[in-house]
């Protein structure tokens, strides 16, 4: 019989580590499937949005804390996580709500990571329960911080294996006042790559440039003040060109895009694992071309695709020479990164087994 | 700040370590003669100096590799060296150590504009790195006052800032890959032009590890498409307290300036004294700079303007030109070279929350009567990045000691107000006792944990970053 064991604060959670010895698995918001097998550790007893200033850029919160209230939270002083984190529990199958710590933990980061940069870029300092049942803190609540090592990096998008995060703190950013998509349609992947790099290569602050695979159609977004973005779209499209088959969708219309790409709306619906693969922008073409995909998001400009394939296929062979990696993010257990380097490998695994020298914390999972 | 004593043993090693150097290196790769390794006795915390045992300056990550283990293999400390730029003594050698520098290798690998990348070997200064790619219009953002000089290997070991990364971030959020050599000589290809690390982030952790894990020999680093122009104004005010409340405002109403920069009273007055950028004699003075098109300047001024009328200026202009932008730029650029002219002065580099900043402002004035030195304020305020130059003279007995146990006070008040002890000029030999304020046992042993992993032995740049005591176990480990 597994059990979940829930806990009322950080103490309480540390020394359920300490008395430890078996292994268990981080239940944030259960946006993906965590085997049931598995004994498991709930974070929703810590909740809660610890301090937030608006006019310092700054949050710190509880890592059980959901991601939807921290969103409102920031809504109502006109901010938001400027790095748009990926909701994946529709295309993963899950019912989940995210939570911040899981956010963070998984470095889930949308459409807009390609100009703000990623949710590890966005977060500040950490708390968190390590493999002896210590509790260690690293960053702060300052946006500039060199003070000793960043521990908060190795942190975000360690999938929970370094430690048990209780608390966050992270920058936060004003939300736009409007907003235009730009959509480009009847373009195949490897134009759509040469429009998406050459808008980012602009001095007009693209912030989101993704192409939906089975539409064919390339989003191109700009945000800002209104004036500034009229003016941007209005120079976007003279670059353009004015051959191609441009519809300008704005503030409404615009944000609904984008929502669904943060979704996958595209493919949320289709059977199969769900598969993350990161190259550079543009060898994206030809990585849809070698899996024959016929729907999928490529995002950020193309580095980054969202594909559905059948179980048991996998994505990492077609990568081949190409440099990146792809995760299967429906592995129930096992979720593998593909580094094939010897010494990073025994790297990684030195510095697992000095954060969490019993094993405990999600065997099995990143490798 | 102290020093450990240098290991006797690697002393009377000398002669033999030079030799195994110099019969696996090119000849002019290897340095002994003291009169050159003299060169090499301190970076820019030039209170401290020690020449090195010798020193190492290669042509290639293969010849830094062959360094490296020859030095682990002999148990010899190394610390690494970029352009010797360092504020807080990251690249002061002890004379048991072989400094290996990484000035040679400054070419430019790969430019890859579709993919917004630039891959340079990091002897590289930083402001070559924007050099390379800007007449195609791009650049590199990452802009530390030093720029000129300084070397992306040192940008990455302290993780750089500068007046800009309000908007674009720190060295961290803008390095996409790296190769390491590591202490044994292994080398490592981490990143690259694709985004997302494959596994642990361990780039995030090598940026900033002040060259205790590896040397990096080579970059990949974002570039940006410039921005269509940039325009300043200038603020005065009557109080600190209102220029914080106006700098927190900006930010609220949803303008993200590039820079949001911040001098008090005794700063405007020296950099008037010196440069005479025509500076209004008050409290303190704000520089707000924006980027964008013409319009779209316009937009974002008028709402920065319209803020800063309900705090009462003392002075508001406006810059209509690149002339005037440089006119208001002129005073900041020459701050610390002004308050250089008046004294000796040490800059510290502590980040508070921007909230704390007049209260911070307040006890540093108070601490500056206490201890008898004066102190002048100038700092990057969108951040809450500070920079207090405390006023000292070299050649007065004692008054070093004074300036350093006023420097201390500043950076604890920094961390009991919720800040941090430095916000981009890292921790080196300068912060290395005061880490017990912000951190507990357990915080430094699980960062100490990391360098385990990469130099067991405690070989690179150990005598830096953390506590001596605390890491006195590991580094007599190595010795023998």
């Amino acid at each position: 019989m597994s059990q979940t064991f829930k806990f009322k604060d950080e103490q309480d959670l540390a020394g359920f580590v300490q008395e430890r010895v078996h292994p268990v698995f981080i239940k944030g918001g259960q946006t993906r499937g965590v085997d049931l097998k598995h004994d498991r550790v709930d974070m929703a007893g810590l909740s809660g949005v610890v301090d937030y200033e608006p006019g310092a850029l700054t949050m710190v919160a509880k890592a059980g804390t959901t991601l939807q209230h921290i969103e409102e939270v920031l809504k109502a002083e006109g901010q938001q996580l400027a790095f748009e984190p990926t909701i994946l529990n529709n295309a993963l199958g899950a019912s989940g709500a995210s939570t911040i710590g899981g956010v963070f933990a998984t470095n889930g980061s949308g459409p807009r990571r390609i100009q703000a940069g990623a949710a590890r870029d966005f977060l500040l300092g950490v708390r968190y329960v390590d493999g002896h049942g210590n509790v260690i803190k690293n960053g702060g609540r300052v946006m500039k911080n060199v003070t000793g090592y960043d521990i908060v990096k190795l942190m975000a998008g360690s999938w929970g294996t370094l430690g048990l995060l209780s608390e966050v703190s992270f920058k936060v950013l004003p939300m736009p006042a409007a907003q235009a998509t730009l959509v480009i349609s009847g373009i195949n992947a490897d134009v759509a790559v040469d429009v998406m790099t050459t808008s980012l290569n602009t001095a007009f602050d693209v912030n989101g440039v993704a192409y939906d695979i089975a539409a064919k159609c390339t989003y191109v977004r700009l945000e800002g003040f209104e004036q500034s973005v009229k003016y941007r779209t209005k120079s976007l499209m003279e670059i353009l060109g004015a051959q191609r088959d441009i519809t300008v969708y704005d503030d409404t219309e615009s944000g609904n895009v984008w929502w669904n790409i943060r979704m996958l709306a595209a493919i949320s619906d289709q059977h199969g694992d769900l598969w993350k693969i990161s190259v550079r922008p543009t060898d994206g073409p030809q990585i849809v071309q070698k899996l024959g995909l016929t729907s999928g998001i490529m995002d950020w400009s193309g580095g980054l695709i969202w594909a559905k394939l059948d179980a048991g296929k996998t994505a990492r062979e077609i990568l081949g020479g190409i440099p990146g990696h792809a995760i299967n993010l429906s592995a129930k257990t096992g979720l593998k990164f593909s580094n094939t380097n010897p010494a990073l490998t025994h790297l990684q695994d030195a510095i697992r087994e000095k954060f969490d020298p019993k094993g405990i914390f999600n065997p099995g999972l990143m490798g | 700040m102290e020093m450990p004593a240098p290991d006797q043993f690697t002393l009377s090693r000398k002669a033999e370590i030079v030799a195994r150097l110099r019969a696996a290196l090119p000849a002019d790769v290897v340095i002994d003669d003291p009169a050159e390794t003299r060169a090499y006795e301190c970076d820019a915390l030039s209170a401290y100096r020690c020449p090195p045992l010798a020193v190492v300056l290669p042509y290639s990550t293969e010849e830094v590799a062959t360094a490296l283990k020859i030095c682990n293999e002999m148990n010899v400390p190394v610390v690494p060296r970029g352009a010797g730029t360092s504020l807080a003594g990251g690249a002061l050698p002890t004379a048991d150590s072989v400094i290996i520098g990484v000035a040679r290798m400054n070419e430019v690998l790969e430019c890859d504009y579709k993919n917004r990348v630039i891959r340079v070997q990091t002897g590289r200064t930083n402001l070559s790195v924007t050099g390379a790619v800007e007449e195609d219009n791009f650049f590199y953002a990452p802009d530390p006052s030093s720029q000129l000089a300084c070397a992306i290997a040192g940008n990455i070991a302290m993780n750089s800032g500068g007046a800009h990364c309000l908007k674009y971030g720190v060295t961290s959020n803008n390095l996409m890959g790296v190769k390491l050599v590591t202490m044994q000589g292994d080398i490592l290809d981490i990143g690259g032009s694709h985004l997302d690390a494959d596994g642990l982030d361990l780039l995030g952790v090598i940026c900033g590890s002040e060259g205790q894990l590896g040397i990096v020999t080579e970059a990949t680093l974002r570039i940006l498409h410039k921005p269509e122009g940039a325009l300043p104004v200038l603020m005065g005010f009557d109080s600190n307290e209102v220029a914080g409340a106006c700098v927190s405002d900006i930010i609220r109403a949803g303008v993200l300036p590039v820079a949001i920069e911040f001098m008090d009273r005794p700063c405007i007055r020296a950099t008037e004294a010196f440069a005479g950028a025509g500076y209004p004699d008050c409290e303190a003075l704000l520089i707000v700079e924006v980027e964008g098109s013409d319009l779209e300047i316009e937009e974002q001024l008028e709402k920065i303007l319209d803020i800063a009328k309900t705090h009462n200026p003392v002075e508001l202009r406006r810059a209509s030109d690149a002339g005037e932008a440089g006119r208001i730029w002129l005073g900041r650029k020459s701050a610390f070279g002004a308050m250089g002219q008046i004294n000796d002065y040490m800059c510290l580099d502590g980040t508070i929350p921007v909230s704390q900043l007049p209260y911070v402002l307040r006890r540093i004035s108070e601490l500056s009567a206490e201890f008898g030195l004066d102190v002048g304020n100038v700092f990057h305020a969108g951040d809450g990045n500070m920079h207090p130059l405390i006023l000292y003279n070299a050649n007065k007995e004692g008054d070093l000691e004074k300036c350093e146990a006023f420097g201390a006070e500043i950076l604890k008040l920094c961390v009991e107000v919720g800040g941090c002890l430095t916000g981009e000029h890292g921790v080196g030999i300068e912060k290395r006792d005061l880490m017990s304020v912000q951190f507990s046992a357990l915080d430094l042993q699980a960062q100490m944990k990391i360098k385990d992993v990469f130099d067991p032995k405690w070989l690179l740049n150990a005598a830096k970053v953390f506590p001596l005591d605390a890491t006195q176990s590991r580094r007599d480990g190595c010795s023998q």
